[in-house]
């Protein structure tokens, strides 16, 4: 719903402008809207140079990289930098790897926690108010003070480097149930009402009306589940250690070891862990920002 | 015979205006099992931990209070909590003030508004390690691309992440670069959310742009501000990944930070105790601030109704 706002708004002629124009004041406000475009670009064009670097410089030559003042744009390109760097660290593996582990994380905390967010948001029953209230302040428990002991229960467990040890730590957080809690509230009783008199199951329900309404609000948490665990770098760090399990960020990490700076490679295995995350960032960005607004974080 | 068939009674048994609780305790199970497993029971096993020696391979003895004795004679520990404090006490704020800012700016009406804002959140979809090997390349000291534009101006740029002074700048200055975009599309959704009428009626009344954004904007956006500061905060109180792989926490103790501290000690000093004596102090600081912060809200958020 703001994407559309926000494109029905940049469509019609800038509010700003044109009430400024009924003052009598129309060359001052119209030098000020374009001088805000302006630079709206030029800052969104200094944000993008880190990640613009992260891929010149993946494709220069080694003794080029190596340079004391390095090269802005390769003088020359060496596309086979990725393939070389595939051959050096198995990055496929642990893209694969890491697909795994985000991704399971992402479903398993999806599907639990939109089942509790129904139950808290409408089912009534005794103690509702204080066992949510518990479930929120779980929120401010650092992964850290959880860290140790769950360390040891996977290992107690011979977890260790298996996906269970990975997944089932990460895959259940308040966050979710949260936010999903805040959108079912938002639909209104009387669909649900309606069906209960036509005899329909609480699951009857839950999976053939809330959830296919709240898909916006189920994608937006997975998606942000995803890229959360994407990144996640400790977890993995303690509980991978071997290729059969390691993810891109604990790969990227030994890469740093063995390698020292020979940045081209370097970069070229960056940029081949992050192009992925960034495409499936921009196929579900629309969604994203629609799942923000909806499930009222964005305002009242 | 029966009036009621066995079938209908089952059925009528598993209604939830008979059994709610029953309902609702069905659906919170899966969610709930996990919580009270992964999240409620380390969380008393850190507290039972604090107060062992323990290195994970002999049998752990009680050490008593000697875990948190230790903290407060360990310098490393002060440094860690004062530059994760300094980190998470410049970071936020200026994250904040990035990601409103350009929510405004985007926000107001031009074309190509939907590229920009998905270009402005790339860096909020990268990995911050691998962002984090790009920043370094950044902070080359002689020939970095930073220092490069600073030398421009006829300036020598400073030595970044390996000046004691600089390496917590830097970390700050890459961190408020990878995490704005997730508050900016926070606010831009707020921002959306407000409705015109006010912005009219504040016009009606003489109220200059600056005013309106005082007076309208920065009230009615406030419950999206709570939120981003309050995880923000939670967040920085955690960092670890770009210190990790840009500073290694480095130079001396100048960029170590607690999550780093805990993370050494636990795996690679094999002294749980002590590891999980300064998680719970990490833990005590989170639920200080965090209040300190709902106390605040009930004076500075603004809620319709």
């Amino acid at each position: 719903m703001t994407s559309d706002l926000i494109e029905a708004r940049a469509a019609a002629p800038a509010p700003t402008a044109s009430s400024r124009r009924a003052d009598g004041r129309p060359a001052k406000a119209e030098v000020t809207a374009k001088l805000l475009v302006f630079a709206t670009f030029v800052v969104t064009a200094f944000t993008l140079i880190p990640i613009v670097m992260m891929v010149l410089v993946a494709f220069q030559s080694d003794a080029d990289a190596m340079r004391a003042t390095p090269y802005m744009i390769p003088p020359t390109w060496h596309p086979e930098n990725f393939a070389r760097v595939l051959t050096m660290v198995p990055l496929g593996q642990h893209l694969l790897n890491t697909v795994i582990f985000a991704g399971g994380t992402a479903i398993l905390e999806t599907v639990t926690a939109a089942l509790a967010a129904y139950a808290f948001a409408r089912i009534k029953f005794r103690g509702r108010e204080a066992l949510f209230g518990v479930y929120l302040a779980t929120l401010m428990i650092p992964t850290q003070v959880t860290l140790i002991p769950q360390f040891i229960m996977i290992a107690r467990l011979q977890w260790v480097d298996t996906w269970w040890g990975m997944i089932l730590p990460y895959a259940f957080t308040a966050l979710g149930v949260f936010l999903l809690r805040q959108f079912f509230l938002g639909i209104p009783m009387e669909y649900e009402e309606a069906a209960r008199i036509d005899g329909a199951s609480r699951w009857q329900i839950f999976t053939g009306i809330i959830l296919p309404m709240a898909v916006p609000a189920v994608a937006t948490l997975a998606v942000f589940k995803f890229i959360a665990q994407w990144n996640n770098l400790l977890w993995p760090l303690v509980v991978s250690n071997t290729n059969a399990t390691r993810t891109v960020t604990v790969g990227l990490q030994v890469f740093q070891d063995t390698q020292g700076t020979q940045w081209n490679l370097l970069l070229a295995a960056a940029t081949i862990t992050t192009v992925p995350l960034i495409i499936l960032f921009f196929l579900t960005q629309r969604w994203f920002v629609r799942g923000i607004t909806m499930s009222g974080l964005g305002g009242r | 015979m029966s009036v009621t068939s066995p079938d209908t009674s089952r059925r009528s048994r598993w209604r939830e205006r008979e059994h709610p609780a029953l309902a609702a305790w069905l659906f919170l199970l899966p969610s709930f099992a996990g919580f009270a497993i992964f999240t409620a029971v380390p969380v008393v096993a850190a507290a039972v931990i604090s107060f062992l020696d323990w290195n994970l391979f002999s049998p752990p003895t009680c050490a008593g209070l000697s875990n948190f004795i230790e903290l407060g004679s360990d310098p490393t520990f002060w440094a860690a909590l004062v530059n994760t404090a300094v980190f998470t006490f410049t970071s936020v704020p200026l994250t904040i003030l990035v990601s409103f800012v350009l929510a405004l700016m985007v926000n107001q009406g031009f074309k190509r508004i939907a590229v920009v804002r998905s270009l402005l959140l790339l860096p909020y979809a990268t990995i911050t390690v691998a962002v984090a090997f790009v920043w370094i390349w950044l902070y080359i000291p002689t020939g970095g691309l930073i220092n490069r534009v600073i030398g421009l101006f006829g300036l020598d740029g400073p030595a970044w992440l390996v000046s004691d002074v600089w390496a917590m700048p830097a970390l700050v200055l890459m961190s408020v670069w990878k995490s704005f975009g997730f508050g900016m599309v926070i606010f831009l959704a707020g921002l959306q959310a407000i409705p015109q009428h006010l912005y009219d009626a504040a016009k009606v009344d003489g109220a200059s742009g600056a005013r309106q954004l005082w007076h309208v904007t920065v009230p009615m956006l406030s419950p999206s501000i709570f939120f981003v500061v309050v995880t923000s905060i939670i967040g920085s109180f955690q960092v670890f990944d770009q210190a990790l792989i840009m500073t290694n926490g480095g130079p001396g103790t100048s960029t170590t930070t607690l999550v780093m501290y805990i993370y050494r000690t636990a795996f690679e000093n094999y002294n749980q105790g002590y590891a999980s004596a300064q998680s719970l102090v990490l833990f005590a600081f989170i639920l200080v601030i965090t209040a300190i912060q709902f106390l605040a809200q009930r004076r500075l958020v603004h809620y319709d109704q």
